[in-house]
């Protein structure tokens, strides 16, 4: 099984027009909803029901997060659709966009009759501009159709969506730098509390969600919480996207159920790069820890299963490397850019990302010393929760985990002022 | 008045991102009046500007200044017509991207940072574009090149000088 819930459409023609998604029963499940007037409570339970836990990277199960909200509290709440998309190896978000973007939408209004919201914003990443267009030609079509504004088919509920467009910050993706930067800020990340669902934008309870999760909702209920707690495990219900990208034949993203042996992934993925072997993979996006490659083969796409393996299933960003990589340079690329994409606000990261970035610099430039890697596990586990948002955690993580695992590499790099595997890119 | 340095059409298309928020809450369209006034200028942002957004939406000059500076796709120096933003983030790097670099400078002679004599590129290095199964890939404009070799960014280039 594969393609079940945000890839559903995807074979069709044109699928990101309004014909396409409503020829696959796009919208139903919506107009069913409001001409009944489901109770929210209903669909909250349906979604917890369902297990569909948040997919921009932590986790953290829906249904829950929507109970949170002060549904019946007077005045103005939001839905926000994180569509920033900016953790490296991560690329799914901006194919619900380009390929299914009336999901999306559905999806957010579902949200929004379900959390007491009337409005909603999409938080789309500056550099995606075709996606965002996309969106903008969806959310018209959606207008024009009344799927969109008052009196939503006629049911008497309102809503309103707009796309907001980032300009270039991977911290933005963070949900408080996220709502400064749609209030026209510095989108630098606040202090919790207070939590979004109290204090959110403009200073109303806002929930944020995940493209893919936003987008995975109407299915969910339109074939029942049940249905999408079977497609995956007990633990984490559905299909998820996997990105696959790196050094195997056929890089892609792949919609298959969670608890997928990785084998089974990089199969699909048409294996490692061809005459090369695996040597390892970062299972997330590269804020989490790598993962040696014959490990990697036992292990299932499911958090518990990638836990186990010491790493964390984040955003389903699947960073596969072959024996050519030389992975003090990886880690180098890698700890710039969290040192380049800092917000600054907190010591220990502002200063810890630079020193990391410094350090390692050095080691790949062949001036590194042995006192280095232990300078580098002591910075990192100085940012180590002591900082506002998860940025600092994630320049950490990989710090850690490759010197544990390939500590030869960079000692190799120290003593012989070289690179112990060569790499033909 | 500053704000008169902004264009009719640019007004217009700020006035469309005013109305996507709350009526006091004009400033949420600082960054998208940034972009546009930057694509008016023809790819960078001066102080006059800035000042002009400001005084258009009612918000503090230094407001303006301090989201002008924080967010990576504005610009304070003048860029080439076509603005070449190369990945070299990790799934890049795994395919390639060094190939990509080294050819462009080669071709254009420019590191990154720089434009050509003739005014018609610059050179950008980006984080991850959120295209990573499409590596190695490069933004230009508003499209991104994807699956990039020297034999792609060749035609990319002639195609972008016929065009001016
Ligand atoms: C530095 C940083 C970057 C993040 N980037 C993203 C992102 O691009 N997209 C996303 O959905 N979540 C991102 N997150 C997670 C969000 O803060 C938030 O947890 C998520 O959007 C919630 O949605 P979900 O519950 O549906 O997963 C990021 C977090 C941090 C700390
Ligand atoms: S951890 Fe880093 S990115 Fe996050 S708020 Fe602190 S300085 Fe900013
Ligand atoms: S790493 Fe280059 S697009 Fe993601």
């Amino acid at each position: 099984m594969a393609n079940q819930v945000c890839f559903r459409n995807n074979h069709l023609e044109n699928s990101w027009t309004l014909e396409a998604y409503q020829s696959n029963g796009g919208y139903e499940v919506l107009k069913k909803i409001l001409s009944e007037k489901t109770p929210a409570e209903e669909l909250i339970e349906d979604i917890k029901l369902s297990n569909l836990r948040g997919r921009g990277g932590a986790g953290f199960p829906t249904g829950i997060k929507w109970s949170f909200m002060p549904r019946n509290a007077p005045g103005q709440k939001y839905i926000v659709c994180n569509s920033d998309e900016g953790e490296p190896g991560t690329c799914k978000d901006r194919d619900i966009l380009r390929y299914n973007p009336h999901q999306l939408i559905e999806g957010m209004i579902i949200a929004g009759y379900c959390i007491g919201a009337s409005a909603g914003y999409n938080y789309i990443r500056g550099e995606f501009w075709e996606p965002y267009s996309r969106f903008e030609s969806a959310l018209e079509e959606a207008r024009a159709a009344g799927i969109l504004g008052e009196n939503i088919f006629g049911s008497g509920f309102d809503f309103t969506l707009d796309a907001h467009l980032g300009a270039g910050a991977y911290v933005c993706g963070e949900e408080t730098a996220l709502l400064n930067s749609i209030e026209g800020k510095k989108g630098q990340p606040r202090f919790k509390p207070p939590f979004p669902a109290g204090f959110g934008l403009y200073g109303r309870p806002t929930t944020i969600n995940n493209t893919e999760s936003l987008a995975s909702i109407p299915v969910i209920l339109a074939k029942g919480g049940q249905w999408f707690l079977d497609l995956g495990l007990p633990s984490a219900g559905g299909e998820k996207l996997f990105s696959v990208s790196g050094h195997v034949n056929k890089p892609g993203n792949y919609e298959v159920p969670m608890g997928t042996p990785f084998s089974e992934l990089l199969e699909m993925a048409g294996g490692v790069r061809e005459g090369h072997q695996l040597k390892a993979v970062i299972p997330g996006g590269s804020s989490t820890p790598v993962v040696p490659g014959e490990q990697m083969m036992e292990v299932n796409m499911d958090y518990d299963s990638i836990a186990a393996a010491g790493s964390m299933l984040g955003a389903g960003s699947v960073i596969v490397i072959d024996e050519t990589a030389c992975m003090p340079r990886i880690l180098e690329r890698l700890s710039y850019f969290y040192y380049e994409e800092s917000c600054g606000q907190c010591t220990p990261c502002r200063e810890g990302t630079g020193w990391l970035y410094r350090v390692l610099q050095r080691i790949e430039a062949g001036n590194g010393s042995n006192e280095d890697l232990d300078l580098l596990d002591n910075v990192a586990s100085n940012i180590e929760g002591n900082t506002i948002c998860a940025l600092g955690d994630a320049a950490a993580m990989p710090v850690r985990s490759f010197l544990k695992h390939y500590r030869d590499e960079f000692q190799y790099h120290i003593d012989h002022s070289t690179c112990m595997v060569k790499s033909d890119w | 008045m500053s704000a008169e340095l902004i264009s009719e059409t640019s007004r217009a298309d700020i006035d469309r991102w005013v109305a996507k928020y709350p009526e006091d809450q004009k400033q949420s369209a600082a960054m998208a009046a940034l972009r546009i006034v930057q694509d008016q200028n023809g790819g960078h942002l001066t102080q006059e500007l800035m000042d002009a957004v400001a005084e258009y939406l009612q918000m503090p000059a230094i407001h303006v200044y301090e989201v002008a500076t924080f967010y990576s796709m504005y610009e304070h120096k003048p860029q080439g017509k076509h603005k070449l933003c190369v990945c070299t983030n990790i799934s890049c790097m795994l395919r390639n991207s060094k190939q990509v670099v080294d050819h462009l400078q080669e071709r254009l002679n420019i590191g990154f940072g720089e434009v050509t004599e003739d005014g018609l590129f610059s050179l950008k290095e980006v984080e991850c574009l959120g295209a990573c199964v499409n590596a190695p890939v490069m933004q230009v404009g508003e499209h991104y090149h994807e699956h990039l070799d020297p034999a792609k960014i060749d035609e990319l280039l002639d195609a972008l000088r016929k065009e001016g």
